[in-house]
């Protein structure tokens, strides 16, 4: 009972209280940039789930069984950029050759996720806060569920958007950014809960 | 004449967080104080000008079908540098900017101008546009880093600005702060350069 009380908890923190868009800033380049459709949105958040969860058990594994044994943990930066980018094309790979449906959907944002700063954070964080490996992968999946719930809350707010009249200058990018803080502001909310 | 324009093109014309909206997450994350904005200033500088040099030199002997990865793995050299001595001689820094120096590894920043730049160009033009483009990117940060801390702490680089009455706007030193002055410089500079 302890084990699924401790996930909840986990799944609440990364979810919302420290929310991977909103909180730590990270995973911003496809939040602006993919946000301006519905389902596009919709098809990075799905990706993005997946190889964060991908990414996190790989980069433990790597951590704990090549670079922890050997001493060379100053390699963990350049490592964990390679096993990411390496997977990435991998999985692109996969989805191609099985799921070709899918990859149409999927396929053109699995190229931006290497340089997506919110899946080498995650891998980073796992083994900062010295996770097992169960907790780990988690960890990873529920940021990614955190990160596509954000992305999809700000698509539908931004197609909303289009049609409001705004100042010439503030369209696009600056009122993007300006509702994106107020979600986060909003988001600030939910650090009030205490467990 | 050109090769100062090399230098100074990132300052204000292409500089890369207001006009490009490159490398955000950083922008966002460390500029609750100016010291932070800095500080990660100079590491990105640091890392964009030796990455810059590096392929620059090695350009030619890398096939272009895995030019990306190889320019990642020079990038996260030095970033491995950077952190390395960071950690050594400016422990507080290093502790405050936290996750994000090993982040430089994916600030598009440094990638797009490996990309963009260094593997099309000579040695000397490389240096002068990775010095160029990282003091932008350091003053851009330096000017949201000032706006939040004067706003949200009533300081600026530590020291007191008013007096002890003033209430400081807690919220621009929070995450919705970032955001908000982040939008509110990129509307002035698209007012900015809709006027010109």
């Amino acid at each position: 009972m302890e084990f699924v009380g401790k996930i909840l908890f986990m799944a609440v923190m990364a979810i919302f209280v420290q929310n991977f868009v909103l909180m730590r800033f990270l995973g911003l380049c496809p939040y602006i940039g993919v946000s301006k459709k519905l389902d596009s949105a919709l098809g990075m958040g799905m990706a993005v789930i997946f190889v964060m969860t991908m990414a996190s058990t790989f980069t433990w594994l790597i951590h704990t069984y090549l670079l922890v044994p050997l001493h060379i943990e100053f390699l963990q930066t350049i490592a964990f950029i390679l096993t990411i980018a390496s997977l990435v094309q991998l999985v692109e790979m996969v989805i191609q050759k099985t799921a070709p449906s899918l990859y149409r959907s999927l396929g053109v944002f699995l190229p931006l996720i290497t340089t997506n700063c919110a899946v080498l954070g995650v891998a980073i964080l796992n083994i900062q806060s010295e996770y097992n490996f169960i907790f780990a992968i988690l960890n990873g999946l529920f940021a990614g569920i955190g990160f596509t719930l954000v992305l999809i809350l700000m698509a539908g707010i931004r197609e909303r958007l289009e049609r409001a009249e705004l100042p010439v200058s503030m369209k696009g990018m600056p009122i993007s950014m300006i509702v994106a803080g107020s979600m986060a502001l909003a988001f600030l909310g939910f650090s009030g809960l205490k467990f | 004449m050109t090769l100062l324009k090399e230098f100074t093109k990132g300052f204000i014309k292409e500089n890369p967080v207001f006009v490009m909206a490159l490398g955000l997450c950083p922008t966002l994350a460390v500029t609750s104080s100016v010291v932070n904005a800095i500080g990660m200033g100079l590491a990105a500088t640091f890392v964009l000008v030796f990455s810059n040099i590096f392929i620059s030199l090695i350009k030619n002997f890398i096939p272009p079908k895995i030019r990306i990865p190889a320019f990642i793995v020079v990038i996260a050299s030095f970033v491995t540098i950077v952190d390395m001595v960071m950690n050594a001689y400016l422990p507080a820094i290093h502790k405050s900017l936290g996750l994000f120096i090993p982040l430089i590894v994916v600030n598009c920043i440094i990638l797009g101008r490996a990309e963009a730049f260094a593997s099309k160009n000579n040695l000397i033009r490389s240096i002068l546009d990775g010095l160029g483009m990282g003091l932008g990117f350091t003053l851009a940060l330096v000017v949201i880093g000032g706006i939040r801390e004067v706003l949200g702490a009533g300081q600026f680089l530590g020291y007191n600005l008013f007096p002890e009455t003033f209430q400081p706007m807690l919220v621009a030193i929070l995450a919705p702060g970032a955001f908000i002055v982040m939008g509110l410089l990129m509307g002035l500079m698209n007012l900015k350069k809709k006027k010109n």
